[in-house]
């Protein structure tokens, strides 16, 4: 059962798809279609990623990262957090295990919230072309509020989670917090 | 563009880090190549999921809905589609400016690009596998709240 379990997602929707397929083949070589490009998508960004996550690894020492995005890294920290966030290229969940190795080496769990919130949505090749589809003020307005948001969301999430619930990430990556 | 990018600075960094200290590279590549296979079958997952719904939830669907109604349900259809959808940024843009010339709110525009990016109903499992139940509920969450006081700010200060 335990070897089951990681791929249960995966499973279960292999099967609705071929119920829809079955219901209606048109649909069913259309969710085959998107689901296919969304793998294609996957295989653009994420070879990249990992080797960096890897590199990163072995190469950024444990006290850096403590030093300028650790407990007491004070602004120096939060900053680092957008800007990392912010200069990525490719969807929200290839952000996860950037944050995982960051938690790793010892970040803050703020600090780590703020990196995904930037990453999400106050990424720079994402806020360029989105000045030149929907406008300035629809873009800049949107940036400086999501900028405001993420550093109150990140305050709050740490505050609403338990010292143990952040432990317990801290410790499944490797790290502590 | 920026995934070449990407690509230019891992390579560069590998080839660095190979001629700095082959055995750290190679531990460094065996450990990146351990975290994605551990990662992969939830990440597999994810994407069939965010395959299936992409076309039950097709742009044209999304352009029937957003805009046909207004006020406050028409923003709660919008944000919701966008919490669950994951349509990559140079297609959302372009449908959100299409969408804004036939006349959609800009509050409904702008609370569908802020859950779209933000809230990820279809990669929550992935998620939840990073940073457990909870972080994954609070952040969706409070990050779908915060969709609507943007969208109500973008409405004043863009209309």
């Amino acid at each position: 059962m335990k070897k089951i379990k990681p791929f249960l997602l995966l499973i279960m929707v292999a099967v609705i798809d071929l119920l829809v397929f079955l219901k209606s083949p048109d649909l069913g070589v259309k969710v085959l279609k998107s689901t296919g490009m969304n793998f294609a998508q996957m295989l653009g960004v994420i070879p990249p990623i990992f080797l960096l996550i890897g590199l990163m690894d072995v190469w950024v020492p444990r006290e850096k990262v403590i030093k300028y995005m650790g407990e007491g890294s004070g602004v120096t920290g939060v900053l680092l957090g957008i800007l990392l966030g912010a200069a990525a290229a490719g969807p929200l969940y290839a952000a996860f295990p950037v944050a995982a190795i960051m938690i790793k080496k010892g970040a803050k769990f703020t600090n780590i919230l703020i990196f995904l919130g930037a990453w999400s949505t106050m990424k720079i090749p994402m806020f360029l072309f989105e000045m030149a589809s929907l406008g300035y003020a629809f873009a800049i307005t949107r940036l400086i509020l999501s900028f405001t948001g993420i550093l109150f969301m990140s305050w709050l999430i740490n505050r609403l989670m338990s010292k143990d619930e952040i432990q317990a990430i801290y410790t499944k990556h490797g790290g502590s917090a | 563009m920026f995934e070449k990018i990407l690509y230019v600075v891992a390579v560069s960094a590998l080839i660095l880090s190979f001629y700095k200290d082959k055995e750290k590279t190679k531990k460094g590549l065996a450990k990146a190549w351990k975290s994605f296979i551990n990662i992969l079958p939830a990440f597999a997952g994810v994407l069939a999921l965010t395959g299936l719904a992409l076309t039950v939830i097709s742009p044209e669907i999304i352009s029937r809905y957003i805009g046909s109604s207004t006020g406050f349900l028409g923003m709660l259809i919008t944000a919701v589609i966008g919490a669950i959808t994951l349509i990559p940024g140079f297609i959302a843009f372009p449908l959100a400016a299409s969408l804004l010339e036939r006349g959609a709110g800009i509050s409904q525009i702008a609370v569908f690009i802020s859950t779209l990016m933000m809230v990820g109903i279809v990669t929550a499992p992935l998620e939840i596998e990073y940073f457990g139940k909870k972080e994954t509920l609070i952040r969706n969450a409070l990050s779908f709240l915060f969709s609507f006081i943007a969208a109500a700010v973008i409405g004043v200060v863009a209309a």
